[in-house]
């Protein structure tokens, strides 16, 4: 068993609780022990932009201390630490970059740091699980298979955060082919449509619903129009804005049709044979179990 | 009643942007009374429990600024102090039997959790040790256990609050959480409920009634003789 | 509308250019950013007219409703051919605003209902960027 440091994320302990455990269930049957830490706090999404900026790193460098922590009592085996957020992952990832990149800041960070027991040395390398799942190897998910998800269209959505900026993005911006290469180990039959690295509204949700629903709609009707059945993601709000919103959606347009959007590792909870509980499909909205039936990947 | 040793050095501290001359032994709080100020607010317990004294002060030459209860931290050599009578923070209403012990219940309440930053600002500023951040980080996450767990010491100082560049109110999540947590997570607790059982049905009336009728005398005995347990 | 720009307007696209980290100089306004930008429709200046506005010091910039429509997705960092990050120059507008104690979204506006059914990434993230 692989023993990997794993930063959950606020979101994972809630609302996404179904792609925490569907990412655990898989895992398990992949050889990979998420180890989450003791203690961590909320990432402090988004990653904070401006220059002068040193406070908004603190959040995401502190749970980078906890990985080193993790590691050095030998409870994880290397420094890497994966996420399932695309958004946990991006603002990890960025505040790492700047903590090694900016001495000032470092300075500043670790000046202010003083009730921590060890200092951050910059050594924690943040990835995303759709990278360990791609550096593992393909043919090894494919291995775990035993229920293809034969005659599933399925369309893979990106969102922002995970492939961009530049240089951060797990994958090309402007051609990934990482989700489109774990459907087909899945068996699935991937669709590509136009808007799969169109951002959903990401925070807007909170106070412009409205145009939230707009851009949901406008993605989630170019996926009907491709021909998929439903969507995949990596990411919290992704799922919330284009699956849990679709009622306001609905409200707005009301001829649209309802698609069903799930996680990535409900997917290949799914196609791995693990059971109800691994896949955790109650709590998507809409629900995807009647389309699974229909097509006969569920009973 | 103010007991000073016999070979207590004097020292000098500013209350109230004035100079005075006081006993190095002192507390705060004693310090304060020796120099002839009386507390009407900003004192309670005078143990380090209610958090009725938050203070902030500054140590001659140190650049920060620093916060301690007044009744616990003892005066040092050119210490400035300055009282804080309470934060006025709102503390929301709610009717504990209608609630979850889950995130979303804090989130309705207390939505500013969601702006913490993990600076640990708080935990910093905290004069009982808590750690608040950690706290505030667990109830944002829902694990309303360990919010309860860690923040049991909290005795509603302000002195965290007063710091939060989020501008959150600790304490009151710290509460809430509590409650949830002993209402729902815990439970009622079944040795008491059995024991309130017992006295209703009238067990330990006769007891009772002894112990209300009898003389002082012997009620000194009985209590000289009781039960102890040793330390 | 006319907007007028002299010497006396350098101060503040220097300070844009410094806090943003970007050098809004580079921009030849091809408008690639703005047809790869998902809310346009909902602002009032395109990205690359509010880049324009900076280069020339222009404090209309940070009035603009589009830095607050903008949900850094950096599709504009992905397109632009000189390398620019125009998502980082929206941040410096919206810092240079907010930093001024003025909240976008007050998070004592919203419903009980809606904060009991947004997920915390939301809430964060929102707050992070509407809020100083």
């Amino acid at each position: 068993m692989t023993r990997l440091a794993y930063y959950p994320g606020c979101t994972l302990k809630t609302n996404a609780r179904n792609f925490e455990e569907s990412t655990m269930a898989t895992a398990e049957a992949l050889g990979v022990e998420l180890v989450e830490p003791g203690r961590w706090n909320c990432c402090g999404t988004v990653h904070a932009l401006a220059k002068d900026d040193v406070m908004h790193h603190l959040a995401p460098i502190r749970n980078l201390i906890r990985v080193e922590e993790l590691n050095a009592e030998g409870s994880v085996d290397s420094k890497k630490v994966v996420t399932l957020c695309a958004m946990c992952y991006n603002t990890l990832k960025r505040s790492n970059q700047v903590f090694n990149q900016d001495s000032d800041k470092r300075k500043k960070i670790r000046d202010i740091m003083t009730k921590e027991d060890t200092q951050y040395s910059g050594g924690v390398e943040v990835i995303h699980y759709l990278e360990a799942l791609k550096e593992q190897g393909w043919d090894k998910v494919a291995a775990q298979v035993k229920k293809p998800l034969k005659g599933l269209k399925v369309a893979p959505y990106y969102g922002c955060l995970l492939l961009r900026p530049r240089g951060i993005g797990i994958d090309d911006a402007d051609s990934p082919t990482i989700m489109e290469d774990l459907l087909k180990a899945l068996g699935a039959e991937v669709v590509s449509f136009a808007y799969s690295q169109k951002c959903c509204g990401s925070y807007h949700t909170v106070h412009m619903r409205e145009v939230v629903a707009d851009l949901s709609h406008k993605i989630l009707k170019q996926a009907e129009v491709a021909g998929a059945d439903m969507l995949v993601t990596a990411c919290p709000l992704c799922e919330y804005n284009l699956g849990q919103r679709q009622t306001q959606v609905k409200q707005q347009y009301p001829s649209f049709n309802s698609i069903p959007v799930v996680y990535f590792t409900q997917l290949m909870a799914l196609a791995f044979g693990l059971g109800e509980e691994a896949t955790a499909f109650e709590a998507n909205r809409p629900e995807p179990t009647p389309l699974l039936k229909e097509k006969g990947l569920l009973e | 009643m103010i007991c000073l040793e016999n070979n207590d050095e004097m020292i000098t501290i500013f209350v109230m942007g004035k100079k005075h001359r006081v006993p190095g032994s002192l507390t705060i709080m004693k310090a304060m009374e020796y120099t002839g100020h009386q507390f009407r607010r900003g004192a309670g317990c005078r143990g380090g429990f209610c958090g009725a004294c938050a203070t902030l002060y500054r140590k001659k030459g140190s650049y920060k600024l620093e916060g301690a209860l007044a009744c616990q931290k003892i005066v040092e050599d050119g210490m400035y102090i300055a009282q804080i009578p309470f934060s006025p923070s709102e503390k929301k209403t709610y009717n504990l039997n209608e609630l979850k012990p889950d995130a979303p219940t804090i989130l309705e309440y207390y939505p500013e959790v969601s702006r913490c930053l993990a600076c640990n600002t708080c935990t910093k500023a905290c004069p009982q040790d808590i750690m608040v951040m950690d706290y505030v980080q667990a109830s944002l996450r829902g694990d309303i256990e360990q919010a309860a767990k860690l923040s049991f010491d909290c005795l509603s100082c302000g002195l965290c609050a007063v710091r939060c560049p989020a501008e959150i109110v600790p304490y009151n999540v710290g509460q809430l959480a509590r409650r949830l947590y002993s209402k729902y997570v815990v439970g009622p607790t079944q040795h008491v409920l059995d024991r309130v059982k017992e006295v209703e049905e009238g067990k330990y009336d006769e007891e009772v009634k002894e112990l209300m009728n009898m003389p002082l005398d012997k009620l000194k005995v009985k209590y000289n003789t009781r039960d102890k347990v040793e330390e | 509308m006319i907007l007028r720009s002299g010497p006396e307007n350098k101060h503040y696209r220097d300070r844009v250019k410094e806090l943003s980290g970007e050098n809004v100089d580079l921009c030849f306004q091809c408008g690639a950013c703005s047809s790869g930008c998902p809310m346009t429709q909902e602002m009032d200046y395109l990205p690359s007219k509010v880049i324009r506005m900076v280069q020339l010091g222009l404090e209309e910039a940070q009035e603009s409703k589009t830095i607050w429509v903008c949900t850094t997705c950096f599709n504009c960092e992905v397109r632009c051919p000189r390398g620019i990050d125009i998502a980082n120059v929206m941040e410096a507008l919206r810092q240079l605003v907010l930093r001024k104690k003025y909240n976008r979204v007050s998070i004592d506006e919203l419903s009980p209902e809606e904060l009991r059914d947004l997920p915390q990434v939301a809430l964060v993230s929102n707050q992070r960027k509407m809020t100083a």
